[in-house]
């Protein structure tokens, strides 16, 4: 370890191992710690013996469960939106060759007791019980209006300007009831509460324009989800660093970020050893004096012997609970997969419940939630701080990452990786192409 | 594409990964893709694995698709990711260096572990070449190889000795009909995300 690097990285969650296979192939030497025995920091996903370990101090796991390599448990209910920015980076530095991927198979919102499903095809569009026949022709309306709209091109703005019109008057426009309003947000903008209403239009348009165009590049469900859990997109991203030069230690204690006289950072110290560098990355829960905590977030992982009720008995789904619809301020949200994504034993599913903290009693908050998944077989709850970094990090050069949000996605995950970079770098992060396995073959056989 | 694949008959793509005790890593499987012998760091720097491919008779070819650790064995941090899928593996060790089968032993123990429990391992006795300094005996090797159900050949990346023979005898000892079926029924390779964007909206 007592070496000298240009950037050491604390932490292996997926935005660490983003920057870290970034900066390794833009010839940075990069040191990358982390002081778990597993890669995915907050978003790792876990086998039974490190969930127990995690979760119930470290009891055995019932027997009937199977196998603990069958497990990849995700800690964060999170899905990739298909034509999201994730996608992009993913595909642009070939780290997609490592990986295996699925659609998720169905969005579901929760509307009046019901569970019914968000429409992906004309046809489902037009059997959904979510709108009645002439909300449907309003709503078509708002639809051609967002799809045919250009920030950059004044003739398809029909008088309105979605940079300073307000959402809330966009829907009043368009004359659109309570109930589409909410769908429309919630389940398609995935706003996670209803402030956006009060906010300029434009921020909604661009939310729902990747939800549709998600949706029509894949069908079913504008999510996809990679096979063996989320933890495969860490570890696939510090594979990628590690091909460029990268150093990996796990399960390695970090005891302190130190600097110098003027506070800028010279290196980190785990027991006598210690690293050198200019610069550190790491999530909050290595530089807890350089965070404040945001919110609080409740999550419920659940094992179930099935698909829970409702969903078309789908391997896989999403369940939006919009806020007006239970009388909170945030949503609560479901995230499901199961052994068809290699993540569980043989016809069990994982359901991951969860919300923004509102109250004392959180746990009573997702009872909505859970209310909705049929049996539970175990459940596991966790309670986890939202934090973000009280500074830009450019003084003492110590970056420091957001936690995981509430969101049902990777793209707030993919800004912060784009700040960071640009922070850590100086400069925008613009995605190359990297050469793909066929393309590196050949050009070593012509060098021979 | 592979040119050396032959318009017809039958191909097999299979996952070997690669394990190695000594630096500097991934020279046997260079001289085998490359028939080349010289710094290997320099030379595969960013290739995530290379790929060779073998011809058993004129109906069967096999191409290994190589994956090395990428040095993130050094400090015990090779990720699960790793072994998923591997269908074969090659565990190097270095006939001069007498430690080096005791840790081929514990990464043979690591596949039993972390991989398909019906993974392909072959046993390989490096650096055959300097046998003037060899502490490891042949037949200590060939005993545990037989003991542990494993290939076993001692090769040398720089003079090539038995470096194809290896790879030939792991295709072979591949359950070829077995995997064909599912190799088929499959489509194993689940989504492309590469697939262009189509325009249009579902609503």
């Amino acid at each position: 370890m007592d070496e000298n690097y240009d950037v050491i990285i604390l932490g292996t969650g997926l935005t660490e191992c983003i920057l870290s296979g970034l900066l390794s192939i833009e010839g940075k030497k990069v040191l990358h710690v982390d002081r778990n025995d597993y890669y995915g920091g907050a978003s790792a996903s876990l086998n039974l013996t490190q969930l127990y370990r995690h979760f119930r101090n470290g009891e055995a796991p019932p027997a009937d469960l199977g196998r603990d390599r069958d497990y990849n448990v995700d800690l964060i209910p999170k899905f990739m939106m298909g034509n999201g920015e994730l996608v992009k980076i993913l595909t642009h530095t070939d780290v997609t060759r490592n990986l295996e991927f699925k659609q998720i198979a169905g969005s579901f919102v929760y509307r009046d007791g019901k569970i019914a499903k968000v429409p992906s095809t004309e046809m489902e569009a037009v059997r959904s019980p979510l709108m009645g026949i002439f909300e449907k022709r309003r709503a078509k309306k708002f639809f051609e209006y967002v799809q045919q709209y250009r920030q950059d091109d004044p003739k398809t703005h029909q008088g309105m300007d979605m940079a300073t019109t307000l959402m809330r008057d966009v829907y009043a426009h368009f004359g659109l009831e309570p109930g589409t309003i909410d769908f429309i947000g919630h389940s398609l903008a995935l706003h996670l509460e209803d402030s956006y209403l009060n906010r300029p239009a434009l921020e909604t348009f661009t939310r729902i324009t990747l939800y549709m165009s998600s949706m029509a590049r894949w069908g079913k469900s504008p999510y996809l989800y990679p096979l063996y859990g989320l933890g495969e997109l860490p570890q696939g991203f510090s594979r990628l660093s590690a091909v460029y030069g990268g150093t990996y230690m796990l399960n390695k204690k970090v005891d302190e970020i130190i600097c110098d006289e003027n506070g800028k950072v010279t290196g980190v110290r785990s027991g006598d050893e210690i690293a050198k560098c200019t610069q550190v990355i790491c999530d909050p829960s290595y530089a807890p004096n350089k965070v404040k905590k945001t919110a609080r977030v409740i999550r419920a992982i659940c094992f179930l012997k099935g698909p829970i009720p409702n969903t078309e008995n789908a391997d896989s789904f999403q369940v939006i609970i919009p806020q007006n619809q239970v009388g909170r301020k945030n949503d609560i949200y479901i995230a499901g997969v199961s052994s068809a994504h290699n993540v569980c034993g043989k016809d069990y599913h994982l359901a991951i419940v969860s919300t923004i903290v509102e109250t004392d009693n959180p746990q009573t908050e997702i009872q909505p939630g859970l209310s909705l998944l049929g049996p539970i077989v175990e459940q596991f709850v966790e309670i986890a701080d939202i934090s973000e970094p009280t500074d830009d990090g450019t003084q003492d050069q110590i970056f420091v990452s957001k936690s995981f949000d509430a969101t049902s996605h990777f793209e707030t995950v993919c800004d912060d990786v784009k700040d960071l970079y640009k922070r850590v770098t100086g400069h925008e992060l613009v995605l190359k192409q990297r050469k793909t396995q066929e393309e590196e073959q050949q050009e070593m056989a012509a060098a021979h | 594409m592979d040119t050396a694949a032959p318009q017809q008959g039958k191909l097999f793509q299979f996952k070997l990964v690669l394990l190695e005790t000594q630096l500097p890593v991934g020279l046997l499987v260079l001289r085998f893709v490359k028939d080349q012998f010289d710094d290997y760091r320099e030379s595969t720097i960013g290739a995530a694995f290379l790929t060779q491919t073998v011809s058993l008779d004129d109906e069967t070819t096999v191409k290994f698709e190589i994956w090395d650790t990428a040095g993130q064995e050094r400090y015990k941090s090779l990720a699960p990711m790793y072994y998923r899928n591997a269908n074969c593996a090659v565990v190097v060790y270095d006939i001069t260096q007498a430690s080096s089968l005791d840790k081929a032993k514990s990464w043979v123990k690591e596949l039993q572990r972390q991989a398909d429990p019906n993974i392909v391992i072959a046993l390989a006795g490096n650096k055959c070449d300097l046998s003037a300094r060899r502490v490891i005996q042949t037949e200590e090797a060939q005993a545990y190889a037989d003991e542990a159900g494993l290939l076993f050949y001692e090769t040398s990346a720089k003079t090539s000795v038995n470096v194809e023979e290896l790879f030939i005898s792991i295709a072979e000892r591949m359950p070829l009909d077995m995997l064909a079926n599912r190799q088929r029924g499959a489509n194993a390779r689940g989504l492309d995300l590469n697939r262009p964007t189509e325009s249009g909206c579902a609503c």
